[in-house]
């Protein structure tokens, strides 16, 4: 028994794989919910409710999957030019403390209203594409591995975020709870549902996949990541520039997740703390990996891992299954995609 | 400042760089194992966290303390099974499926952490690993209370570095091993079959990352708690590169890291004015620029993340 590549791939295949995955997925995870000694129907159920059951509870799994769609954006646009950026959480946080500050202190009174709102979502782009410009160019310059560096970065971003907000950032009316200032009420997202939490970075992030698509799928710089992704060499020999090229994504990458967290800021949180992200940035690479790295599909898996968290959350406390079944539900249903995909490009032979 | 100095030549500062280097002494020989046969394993951090939270859990329950590392090394060698036999057999992106093991690890361990103990409960506490004080030698000034008294994991940890050192290099299965990473095609014409060792090395290594993990369960702390292992596992990742793969070298590299990482916790307390954060920082900032250092000069294995089918160039 052998694998085979396949001469051509089946688009119904690609289209069935992530809803495999996630089937086989949510499978496995029913025995660790059974270990809980809940049924797992029930618990399935409840997670369906909680997730969409209600006006309340599909907005909040729109607000959760608005920053998601743009970590994912982020996980997928870097991912496809191999470049393995897994600080998306990092620039997430890095891009949510540029716009605290410049929404507290550069901004009011200078800019104001929506170009206000646009300068400070520009600002949170630009802190996250600096900070994977860095380990880009020391993947280019000097050959050091960007998984590490970017990892490593999550943790050196999070300690100065808390520096920031226990310093100079520090909101003195918050009772000692360590978190920025909020920023000026004139920088807050409007709502798109009156009494929810959803607000239009939901737009927002929808209108950045549509944009990443063309990006990737209709320009020059689309095209060389692509080939970059492929066959680097193949690419450095065809006259694309392998510097230029993954600074470019690591930008854009960056960007988006800088993006992530600037509309988490402006649209929900109005405030920076070390705890506002349940992860939005490694959850992100889960969201690209269940899209198959393509920018619509980005969109559909952000709800989908969306709805597995808001879900278990209002599932959890119905039926005392610990939340952590959707840390497990999304994890597995990465490794059951990254099978799924394989047999998308490659069948069984005997 | 001359406080600053003074730190550096008591003995308990050097006492608590072989504590603090002991987990990440256990990361990095695993992840050596791994790569040596040509598997990146970004596993790691699950994998730790599941040693740590099993290690805690089966102790808790009643078992003795090395039943505790036992039963660690098992989830930490299944966990690599499953990294294994996706990036192995079926050839997957080892970044991707390593990132998923870890996911997946330490959301399992969290889920198991959390039926045991509820929220807002603080997690029961078990009996750790005590300081062994060797007679005699543990008398000798400095050397003594460095060396010679710690807790029996430490020394298994030193213990292990030799043992893989010379595995590595003075067996039949070391070289079969090393020679999986750098030409597998080669390990087959010898008749070998370069799957099985990659999968072998792989369960090896994740067990060895699971009893880093278990370390701060059963001997550092006292029990388990989420977020703990801190990114210990991608500091082991970076450095088997500084080591450049080699056990000798894993060794001074956590030794190192762990000088930094005790003399910052340290400092903390006789500098002022400086925010504990900076201190915080350093280590993650410092094996960044150690990677940067070395990163033009390693010798990586020929084979890692070159997925090997049999029949297939």
């Amino acid at each position: 028994m052998r694998l085979e590549r396949r001469e051509r791939v089946p688009l119904s295949l690609v289209a069935v794989a992530p809803l495999a995955a996630i089937g086989v997925a949510l499978l496995l995870a029913a025995g660790l919910i059974a270990a809980a000694g809940v049924n797992p129907l029930t618990a399935y159920a409840g997670m369906l409710r909680s997730a969409f059951g209600s006006r309340l509870a599909l907005t909040e799994m729109l607000t959760r999957a608005a920053p998601l769609i743009l970590t994912g954006l982020a996980a997928a646009v870097a991912f496809r030019a191999r470049l393995w950026n897994i600080g998306g959480e990092g620039q997430f946080f890095v891009g949510a403390l540029a716009v605290a500050w410049a929404g507290h202190v550069l901004l009011p009174g200078v800019l104001g209203g929506p170009l206000g709102i646009a300068a400070l979502m520009l600002i949170g782009m630009a802190a996250g594409a600096v900070l994977l410009a860095g380990p880009a160019l020391l993947r280019v310059r000097f050959g050091v591995d960007e998984v590490v560096t970017t990892l490593l970065l999550n943790f050196v971003v999070i300690l100065f975020v808390g520096l920031m907000i226990e310093g100079p950032l520090r909101d003195p009316l918050a009772f000692g709870w360590p978190q920025s200032v909020p920023i000026a009420a004139e920088y807050r997202l409007p709502r798109l549902v009156e009494r929810t939490r959803l607000h239009v970075g939901l737009l927002v992030a929808v209108a950045a996949a549509g944009v990443v698509w063309l990006i990737l799928a209709r320009t020059v710089f689309g095209a060389e990541a692509r080939a970059v992704g492929h066959n680097a060499a193949a690419a450095g020999f065809a006259g694309v520039s392998l510097t230029r090229t993954i600074l470019g994504v690591a930008c854009l990458s960056g960007g988006l997740a800088g993006l992530a967290g600037a509309i988490e800021v402006m649209g929900v949180t109005r405030a920076v703390t070390t705890t506002m992200s349940p992860g939005f940035g490694y959850a992100g690479i889960v969201v690209a990996m269940l899209a198959a790295l393509h920018p619509a599909g980005v969109v559909a898996a952000a709800v989908f891992v969306a709805a597995v968290f808001v879900g278990a959350d209002g599932m959890s406390r119905a039926t005392g299954v610990p939340s952590f079944i959707a840390d497990v539900i999304v994890a597995l249903s990465l490794l059951t995609m990254l099978v799924a995909l394989l047999f998308t490009t490659h069948r069984i032979r005997r | 400042m001359t406080e600053a100095l003074d730190l550096l030549t008591s003995a308990s500062l050097w006492a608590s760089v072989l504590r603090i280097a002991t987990p990440l002494i256990f990361g990095v020989l695993g992840a050596l194992i791994c790569e040596r046969a040509g598997v990146l394993n970004l596993g790691i951090e699950g994998i730790m966290t599941m040693g740590a939270m099993t290690g805690w859990l089966t102790v808790w329950m009643g078992a003795d303390l090395w039943t505790g590392l036992a039963v660690a090394a098992m989830a930490g060698a299944l966990l690599g099974l499953v990294h294994a036999m996706l990036t192995v057999p079926l050839g997957l992106s080892q970044h991707v499926s390593g990132l998923g093991i870890t996911l997946f690890g330490s959301a399992l361990a969290y889920y198991i952490f959390r039926l045991v103990v509820e929220v807002g409960e603080s997690p029961p506490t078990i009996a750790r690993f005590p300081r062994i004080e060797i007679p005699l030698l543990s008398d000798i000034p400095f050397l003594g209370p460095v060396l010679f008294a710690q807790s029996a994991p430490t020394y298994l940890a030193l213990v292990a570095v030799v043992v893989l050192a010379w595995v590595l290099n003075r067996t039949p299965l070391g070289l079969a091993l090393r020679m999986t990473g750098e030409n597998p095609h080669a390990v087959e014409a010898q008749g070998l079959n370069p799957a099985l060792i990659r999968i072998g090395a792989v369960m090896a290594g994740s067990a060895l990352m699971a009893l880093g993990g278990a370390f701060l369960t059963t001997t550092a702390f006292n029990s388990f708690f989420p977020e703990m292992v801190q990114g210990r596992g991608w500091i082991c990742i970076a450095l088997v590169v500084f080591a450049s793969w080699r056990p000798g070298k894993a060794l001074l590299g956590a030794l190192l890291f762990a000088f930094f990482d005790a003399y910052q916790l340290r400092l903390q307390t006789v500098v002022d004015g400086v925010p504990y954060q900076l201190f915080l920082m350093a280590p993650y900032l410092l094996s960044i620029l150690a990677l940067v250092l070395v990163a033009r000069r390693a010798q990586v294995p020929a084979a890692l993340m070159v997925p090997w089918r049999r029949g297939e160039r």
